[in-house]
């Protein structure tokens, strides 16, 4: 294999107000690896990547891509150069089809009278050449808003292989995709690797890393820290270079005992959707919900708290039959919906930590029906340091947070209101290790005090680490539940995947 | 060739920093400092008292329509009809006043009051519950709003009305003019509903992240419908100030105020997204265009030019927002 390092990063440096996200970073990626890049949130990675692909200009340093010096390119001519970026937020025309998305900015063109116009029929050829050498069953039809995540990001792979990249950076790929996604995944990856693309690979979950990855790059503080062998690294060593000092367990003991129900629901059935859904939550539990993405998990979630109205069934909290029609409904009854996308859907990242706080517990600071800013400091404050949200301040925006501590401001938005019973839709998703292991010993912590948890969580690892009980979803209904501390993660896929079995 | 581009892209940079960072805030008081001191030295009797008391009566009224835009914006919307809500509700006050005299005015301020307040309803629901996006439904009802003010009038003005329908608009408590009063007074309302009221917190929460608004528990549908309230009821306000300073009640009033309006928010560096901007940045805002009209008037600009620079302005107080937006730093 050529050894040649394909890019080269020297003394890289990029400051935003008040932070220095990447100071000095040295490192070369060498042509046709797999090189992943970790790092906890705020380590400088995305930063990093930014530079690479011209989103971002960078404040000194040189980047050499390919023996030529990038002097602050645009994202479009870094793409013309071969670098591509497949963005964790994927970046599709939803409406369009797959084959329009694939050429989307560089169809084959043909010269008639007109001028320039698309020639459809050598562009389809070309993307369903692509789609096929993927070795993966995807119509060039089909309208891309139609496709699973896993294959909207093959499609935007195979843009990236359009326009003959020579670099592809997967911007945390996995982060939405199922186990069995992931191993179509890692096979196109080894598939670029074959035939000679090099494939930069951000990724949180550090399984992957050892799976799939030659070489790893650590960064911390926007610092590069080591980049070796992934074969000379173990996942203890790998996780104390990021976090910059061991960490031996990182699920803390689970409580013990459970209390008396506190969550009842029956027969709960959202047309097309959910089935015949039945479990009970008790005090001081913590509920896995386990599944596949689609599985109906996050549509069970907002169903009991009241997002979609359409449902059937019947929900008691603490043995009474209650109605909730609305979220108002459901916050009046103590629940907590902590959701999936922080930044879509937890967070106004236009204000300041403080009023994302009391959002929902605003009448706590009401003095004479005015807000008080007195009264709005000491409930931020409390809950920040309750937390031990890292912040300068409560005035600060949340924009400016990590993603660990912008998940800690979402759940105190609901800590304020003293919610009892607390949905978490992936909690950990998008977070870097040292946060993961707060968030869980936040959750053990509720759970001691009596308060009932759901967790949804794609992966398995902390599912299976902190749950008392998990409930397994597929296709909208439960089709199991098992005690994580006496079952495997295959029996756990199993029941995820089983097809239509109900017995009548 | 290469080193001229750079040059020119580290200027517009520098340029864009200077929005982005420093004075993202305080902008409008620089630029507003910037004209005050320009004007001064260059325009004659800018600075006399009269011109200055000058330069806020005409800032009053669409200074009010202002207000009522801010809370629509900060929530992430926009509303174009307020110029006709403003001549719907002045009309009614003045038909009111033409039919009963200069008694019924405490009658007819509420009737246009009230008019306001429906029109604001009405759009609210067009967008929150029909789901309308605000520029279609509030166009629809720039035009529907200013039909009705004609066929009420018969496009006729209302004329030789009782000498105190003129008060709200031309009279004076104090030396100080009774439209800059009641702005004033707006302004200090809008202050406070927005950075001291739960609701105004809750128009910047919607403007900001609607759904994460929805899922906070809060009522989207009866938020976004009470920002357009508010904006129906200050365009009301306005409306009856202006008509009482035309003397009459005219029905082509008002027209085209909706811009000065809109580009006193912009300029007072209320994000067009939303969740972003403070009132008092507005009438600084407020100040700066009538600063402009009026010192532009001094100098004997031509009108049809003024209009041209009016619109630049209007375009680089847009573009200041998307700079401020850009998320490529």
């Amino acid at each position: 294999m050529n050894k040649q390092p394909i890019l080269q990063i020297q003394n890289v440096s990029k400051q935003f107000p008040g932070v220095i996200a990447l100071d000095h970073v040295t490192m070369q990626v060498a042509s046709g690896e797999v090189h992943a890049l970790v790092g906890e949130n705020g380590a400088g990675k995305s930063t990093l990547i930014k530079v690479i692909s011209g989103a971002y200009s960078k404040d000194e340093g040189t980047v050499l891509f390919d023996g030529l010096e990038l002097d602050n390119p645009s994202p479009v001519d870094c793409i013309n150069l071969g670098i591509s970026t497949v963005h964790q937020e994927l970046r599709l025309v939803e409406q369009l089809t797959v084959l329009e998305n694939i050429l989307l900015g560089s169809p084959k063109e043909i010269s008639t009278l007109l001028g320039r116009l698309v020639d459809w029929k050598a562009t389809r050829d070309q993307a369903a050449q692509l789609i096929e050498s993927m070795g993966i069953n995807i119509q060039p039809d089909a309208l891309v808003g139609e496709l699973s995540v896993a294959k909207k990001q093959i499609v935007e792979i195979c843009k990236a292989l359009s326009r003959n990249a020579k670099l592809v950076i997967m911007d945390e790929p996995s982060a939405t995709l199922t186990e069995k996604e992931l191993d179509v995944l890692f096979k196109i990856i080894r598939k670029l690797k074959q035939d000679g693309i090099t494939v930069i690979y951000i990724s949180h979950r550090l399984e992957e890393i050892f799976q799939i990855a030659d070489r790893v790059t650590v960064m911390r503080d926007g610092k590069h820290i080591i980049t070796d062998e992934v074969s000379s690294l173990d996942r203890k060593k790998l996780i104390a270079y990021m976090v910059g000092r061991e960490i031996d367990n990182i699920f803390p003991d689970r409580t013990i005992s459970t209390g008396n129900p506190l969550l009842d629901v029956k027969k709960l059935s959202i047309p097309g959707t959910l089935e015949d859904i039945n479990f009970t939550l008790h005090e001081g539990e913590i509920l896995g919900i386990a599944g596949l993405v689609g599985s109906g998990r996050t549509e069970l979630a907002r169903a009991i708290f009241g997002v979609d109205r359409k449902g059937s069934g019947e929900i008691s909290i603490r043995g009474k039959t209650t109605t909730i029609r609305n979220i108002p409904d459901a916050i009046k009854n103590k629940m907590a919906l902590i959701p999936e996308d922080r930044k879509l859907q937890g967070l106004i990242l236009d204000l300041s930590v403080g009023m994302n706080i009391s959002l929902v517990g605003i009448d706590q600071v009401l003095k004479n029906s005015l807000i008080n800013s007195r009264l709005e400091k000491d409930v931020a404050e409390k809950h920040i340091s309750l937390l031990k949200i890292q912040t300068p301040g409560w005035t600060q925006l949340i924009k400016f947070l990590s993603g660990g501590n912008q998940q800690k401001c979402v759940l105190a938005k609901w800590l304020v209101v003293d919610s009892d019973i607390l949905i978490f839709d992936e909690p950990t998703r998008g977070i870097d290790v040292g946060a993961k292991q707060e968030v869980y010993r936040l959750l053990t912590n509720l759970a001691s005090q009596g308060k009932g948890i759901i967790m949804i969580s794609s992966e398995l690892p902390e599912i299976m680490g902190i749950s008392h009980r998990i409930l397994v979803m597929n296709e909208g209904r439960i089709t199991g539940e098992v005690d994580p501390k006496e079952s495997t993660q295959e029996e756990i896929m199993h029941l995820a995947t089983i097809q239509n079995q109900k017995s009548h | 060739m290469a080193n001229a581009t750079n040059k020119s892209n580290s200027a517009v940079k520098s340029i864009e920093n200077f929005f982005l960072f420093s004075t993202r805030e305080y902008a409008i008081v620089y630029m507003l400092l910037g004209l005050f001191v320009f004007l001064s030295a260059t325009a004659q009797n800018f600075l006399s008292l009269d011109n200055m008391v000058n330069v806020f009566r005409q800032s009053a009224i669409f200074g009010i329509l202002a207000a009522g835009e801010f809370f629509v914006i900060i929530s992430g919307m926009i509303d174009l009809s307020v110029s006709s809500t403003a001549a719907l509700a002045g009309i009614l006050f003045a038909m009111i006043i033409k039919a009963g005299g200069v008694e019924m005015t405490p009658l007819a301020i509420l009737a246009g009051i009230l008019a306001g307040l429906v029109v604001g309803i009405v759009n609210g629901l067009l967008v929150s519950k029909l789901r309308i996006p605000p520029f279609i439904a509030t166009l629809g009802s720039y035009l529907y709003v200013r039909g009705i003010v004609y066929v009420s009038t018969n496009a006729y003005p209302i004329v030789s009305l009782d000498e105190g329908y003129n008060y709200l608009g031309r009279g004076f408590i104090l030396g100080i003019p009774v439209p800059v009063i009641i702005m004033v007074l707006v302004f200090l309302f809008s202050i406070i509903l927005s950075e001291r009221k739960k609701l105004g917190r809750y128009f910047y929460a919607i403007g900001g992240n609607e759904e994460a608004a929805y899922l906070s528990g809060i009522d989207t549908v009866k938020i976004k419908t009470l920002a357009f309230t508010v904006c129906g009821l200050l365009s009301a306000i306005a409306g009856i100030i202006l008509m009482s300073r035309l003397g009459s009640g005219q029905p082509n009033a008002a027209i085209g105020y909706e811009f000065e309006a809109i580009i006193a928010v912009v300029l007072g560096g209320v994000s067009f997204s939303g969740g972003k901007g403070k009132a008092l940045n507005v009438f600084f805002g407020t100040i700066f265009v009538a600063m402009l009209v009026n010192g532009m008037t001094i100098l004997n600009i031509n009108p049809f030019v003024q209009q041209i620079i009016k619109g630049v302005v209007f375009i680089v107080a847009i573009w200041t927002d998307v700079v401020r937006n850009r998320t490529k730093k």
